[in-house]
């Protein structure tokens, strides 16, 4: 009894991690930009499968997965520099078909790049699970979460540390005043890109030992994201984070005690129920419309 | 003065389907249009909400599924007569509509767009799952559209059958765009607190546009099913969604003209782009973007703006 409902949350916060990664990248680029990037879960696609290609190269793993961050970083600065920054003045409906199309080009590439198929990582040190209280936790399932607190107080550092995650704080709350203040709204734009794929990238990385990875992952990983930020209030860090944990272990809960078919489900019965009530999520800020 | 411009227009698309038939030399080309037929009824009532009302929705391949799978599911396992079904999926929509509205269409931007993905992504899971019912993955089968004993059979039929229900389809979004209903939804879409500050119930604006967009997909959906073998889930899926909103936003929005542009070039270009076979996806993916960036207002409104610039 006990240890089954411990097995549901090992595993729901294991993911949720993955959604809460997801869910920041969502929010930085919003914060930066008010763009919705629906390529969030291509970064996630890429940063895993890039990483499978180069250890199958023979590239030892450590180094892999950097070139892999990196790689998915220049994605994401092309995706900016690209696509988002010509269409700045669209409407929110353009710029979500944009990043929609964008997404789909690059599963395109991808399948072209790679192929069909689901590829997998060994898991970073071994599949000897420990035992607690009769439920087993992976080492990865660890790796995933350990990475994934270090990303969270690494971002807490760099936004209130840093002058560039000031200034990207700073875009925030006012772009015009920003800019008055001398910060280059275009170049936070273009980081928020980057660290938003780096983010992504992390996250597919650390979770493809545990749950392979295809082309097409990307999209339901992306779409869960989504619903961690819009969960948590859109444009807060640590909403998306709780979000992304909540919607992790109401999955694994679901799927454990309900119904494994309606796992997918449940994330947005959740961001439904919520918005119904509060319109703008947990913790966001309750906006009012200016005339 | 808008009113007769578009008794014009639709004059004008009559005689165009009228006389298309003469350009189509075979089933296969039928075929193409009236998928085109299809897409552009769904996105007749879609640009009504996106459009006019500005209020968007990425989950609209839900109403549409939910139609089909209602004139499937009433036809081949109930036995109902295909037109009973049809209105009853309407109905069932409808009401779904309406009771999903209300809270829905209170949330703005963003939230709306996640809820909306929502709901139909909620759709999509349940035809997947309820196999028993809906057939699950593999779909079902509603068997042919008959009325009165006459059955539809050929291409030939479906053409006019779908060219007429875009017609009606046209003609009833139009009558709602010039009516006091019409000018309100414009005045949403300006700014909803100035709309309602100047007395317009704005929510039962909404809820009344997005109802009607939701029976336009599910009336769709209905005869689609019955047009193909097979309807699969797929059908109902977000990028089902995500492509009758590009139809739209393609074309123009708050152009009932531009959402036909847009349901025909769209419902088109798979068709050309599988001679590129495995790069499909990403042309189909580079032009989404493409379009969108160097005419983010859509193609009829740009297009238009570049004649009068010429002649002016």
């Amino acid at each position: 009894m006990l240890a089954s409902f411990l097995q549901f949350v090992f595993s729901g916060i294991t993911v949720g991690s993955i959604y809460a990664l997801c869910g920041l990248g969502f929010s930085i680029i919003f914060n930066a930009s008010h763009v919705i990037n629906f390529a969030q879960g291509e970064f996630i696609m890429i940063g895993g499968m890039a990483t499978v290609s180069l250890v199958a190269l023979g590239v030892p793993l450590p180094v892999a997965i950097l070139l892999a961050i990196l790689a998915t970083m220049l994605v994401g600065f092309a995706l900016e520099k690209f696509a988002v920054e010509p269409a700045r003045k669209a409407s929110v409906t353009t710029l979500i078909i944009i990043t929609i199309g964008a997404s789909i080009f690059l599963r395109g590439i991808a399948q072209e790049l790679w192929d069909k198929n689901f590829h997998k990582l060994p898991p970073f040190s071994g599949d000897q699970p420990f035992l607690i209280a009769g439920a087993s936790l992976m080492p990865q399932s660890l790796w995933v979460i350990g990475v994934t607190v270090v990303v969270i107080v690494g971002l807490g550092w760099f936004f209130n540390r840093t002058l560039e995650g000031k200034a990207m704080l700073a875009t925030s709350f006012n772009t015009l005043a920003a800019q008055l203040v001398g910060v280059n709204t275009k170049k936070v734009l273009l980081m928020s890109f980057g660290l938003s794929a780096m983010l992504g990238a992390i996250g597919g990385i650390v979770i493809t030992p545990i749950t392979f990875t295809n082309y097409e992952t990307g999209i339901m990983l992306g779409l869960k994201g989504f619903s961690a930020a819009v969960l948590g209030g859109l444009g807060n860090g640590m909403g998306a984070v709780v979000g992304g944990l909540i919607v992790g272990i109401a999955e694994a809960m679901a799927a454990g005690y309900f119904s494994s078919a309606y796992k997918d489900a449940v994330a947005f019965i959740i961001i439904l129920f919520v918005l119904f009530f509060m319109p703008s999520g947990l913790f966001g800020k309750s906006g009012t419309e200016r005339v | 003065m808008f009113r007769n411009e578009r008794m014009i227009g639709l004059a004008v698309l009559a005689v165009i389907i009228a006389i298309l038939p003469q350009f189509l030399p075979n089933n296969y080309y039928y075929d193409v249009a009236i998928q085109a037929g299809f897409n552009a009824i769904v996105c007749v009532g879609l640009n009504l909400l996106i459009g006019y009302a500005g209020q968007i929705s990425l989950g609209h391949a839900g109403f549409f599924g939910l139609g089909a799978y209602a004139s499937a599911i009433l036809c081949t396992r109930y036995g109902w007569p295909p037109i009973l079904a049809l209105l009853a999926g309407a109905l069932v929509v409808g009401v779904l509509a309406f009771v999903l509205a209300r809270p829905i269409l209170k949330l703005k931007g963003h939230y709306l767009a996640m809820a909306t993905l929502g709901i139909g992504i909620i759709i999509s899971i349940v035809l997947n799952t309820e196999a028993q019912i809906t057939g699950g993955p593999d779909g079902i089968s509603a068997g042919p559209f008959s009325i009165g004993g006459y059955t539809i059979k050929t291409e030939q039929t479906w053409y006019w059958v779908v060219g007429g229900t875009l017609l009606v389809a046209i003609w009833l979004a139009n009558n709602l765009v010039d009516s006091p209903v019409g000018r309100a939804l414009r005045a949403v879409n300006g700014s909803e607190v100035g709309a309602e500050v100047v007395g317009v119930d704005t929510a039962r604006y909404k809820v009344l546009v997005f109802v009607v967009s939701a029976v336009f997909a599910s009336v769709a959906g209905s005869l689609f099913a019955h047009y193909l073998p097979q309807i699969t889930p797929a059908k109902a899926d977000f990028f089902k969604s995500i492509e009758f909103v590009t139809m739209v936003v393609f074309g123009g929005m708050a152009s009932t003209f531009g959402s036909l542009v847009g349901a025909v070039f769209l419902s088109a270009l798979p068709q050309v782009l599988t001679v590129f076979e495995d790069y499909e996806a990403m042309i189909l993916g580079a032009i989404m973007m493409g379009t969108m960036i160097f005419m983010p207002r859509g193609l009829v409104p740009t297009l238009g703006s570049l004649l009068v610039r010429r002649r002016g």
